[in-house]
């Protein structure tokens, strides 16, 4: 499990290493740091994913465990449905205003940093930030597919297979990333770089599990699916230029070789046969369609913005 | 009811978009060559702008809408 970083993920940690009903303190209950708060969630939304050896499987179940992660899951959404700046298309116009959104975008890139300017060690530092997501790749949104309408949910599981590598393991995306990362020299275990990972990651990854893990948040879920898709084919260009421009060329580059053909279809599949006919069949989804989609940018600008940051503070 | 009561195309042609193609295994391009298709859903170049003719890689969305 991952280093604690305060009081809330210091619990969660202890609670999950030794399952032992009542054996320990009540979890805190008030509010911490955002790091700490986004480290505890991170770890309790594992539980639903690969687990930790060092957890108890029984822990997933666990009341106060679960009344921690929703109350933290509680903290997250109010804080990005703050951010949120509201659109409510009709379901007819969700596709044209998914479109409008990611182009639209003005967040700082990464991409265009990469391609041109980035030295080896920030691209490496972007990989190990990435893996924290890459690694379990698509799997957050796999969870949505029996809480789908008929039309969204086969054009789901259409595009889910071609992330799963279309019965093919290697060509599966998550592990296109680890052999990726082995090929320049760092580590392909799962969640091995969660200790430096950022708030600002955590917090994207936290979003997306949490939008996976609810069925209430269906539409944000497909709406980040959707966003992420149609802000990813022209990057993953540009970062494939630059890994090869830094002599990075080989199975990293080819990971991001594979996302600019299959994002291409990927994006026009979550936009129309996805979120289009998901905000048809149950209009009520269309804002929240909208939420999900604002939410991935956001996160996504935040991520990157928080690297770029740093790399302009130790130049 | 028909066979099939919800509309789903092979080939559907997106406005300001690619060509996509579901179930194909190879596509010939303009020169002759044929590439082998790698994925159920392939998308195929209607700008003649991308890098990688002849399938789409997003490059239409960067070009203004006459």
């Amino acid at each position: 499990m991952p280093e604690p970083r305060g009081p809330v993920s210091e619990w969660v940690v202890a609670r999950l290493a030794s399952y032992r009903p009542s054996a320990l303190p009540r979890p805190p209950d008030t509010p911490s740091t955002l790091d700490d708060e986004a480290i505890a969630l991170w770890t309790l939304h594992e539980l639903s994913y690969q687990g930790f050896e060092d957890a108890t499987e029984l822990a997933e179940s666990d009341p106060d465990v679960s009344r921690t992660r929703f109350r933290l899951e509680a903290t997250l959404e109010s804080r990005l449905r703050e951010r949120w700046v509201r659109v409510a298309p009709t379901p007819a116009e969700v596709p044209e205003a998914l479109e409008q959104l990611a182009a639209q975008d003005a967040g700082p890139s990464l991409a265009d940093h990469v391609r041109r300017h980035a030295d080896a060690d920030q691209v490496l530092e972007m990989l190990r930030q990435r893996s924290i997501y890459q690694l379990k790749e698509a799997d957050p949104t796999t969870w949505v597919v029996p809480r789908l309408p008929t039309r969204a949910k086969a054009a789901l599981m259409e595009l889910q297979f071609d992330e799963y590598g279309n019965g093919n393991p290697n060509r599966l995306h998550a592990h296109l990333f680890a052999r990726g990362l082995d090929a320049v020299g760092l580590c392909a275990d799962y969640g091995a770089y969660v200790d430096g990972a950022l708030p600002e990651t955590l917090e994207l990854n936290n979003a997306l599990s949490m939008f996976g893990l609810n069925r209430r948040l269906r539409g944000a879920a497909m709406g980040h699916l959707a966003a992420f898709e149609m802000s990813s084919s022209i990057p993953a260009r540009k970062i494939a230029q630059g890994l090869d421009r830094l002599g990075l060329a080989g199975p990293m580059s080819a990971y991001y070789d594979e996302h600019v053909e299959a994002d291409a279809v990927h994006e026009i599949t979550a936009a129309h046969a996805i979120c289009g006919t998901l905000a048809e069949d149950e209009p009520d989804q269309a804002a929240e369609i909208m939420f999900g989609a604002f939410t991935c940018l956001d996160l996504e600008g935040r991520m990157a913005g928080a690297l770029l940051d740093s790399w302009r503070s130790a130049a | 009811m028909s066979e099939n009561d919800i509309p789903h195309a092979d080939v559907v042609l997106q406005p300001h978009g690619p060509m996509l193609i579901r179930g194909a295994a190879t596509v010939q391009d303009e020169d002759g060559v044929v590439h082998p298709v790698e994925r159920p859903v392939v998308a195929v170049c209607r700008c003649g702008k991308s890098s990688r003719l002849p399938w789409c890689d997003s490059t239409h969305k960067l070009i203004p809408r006459g």
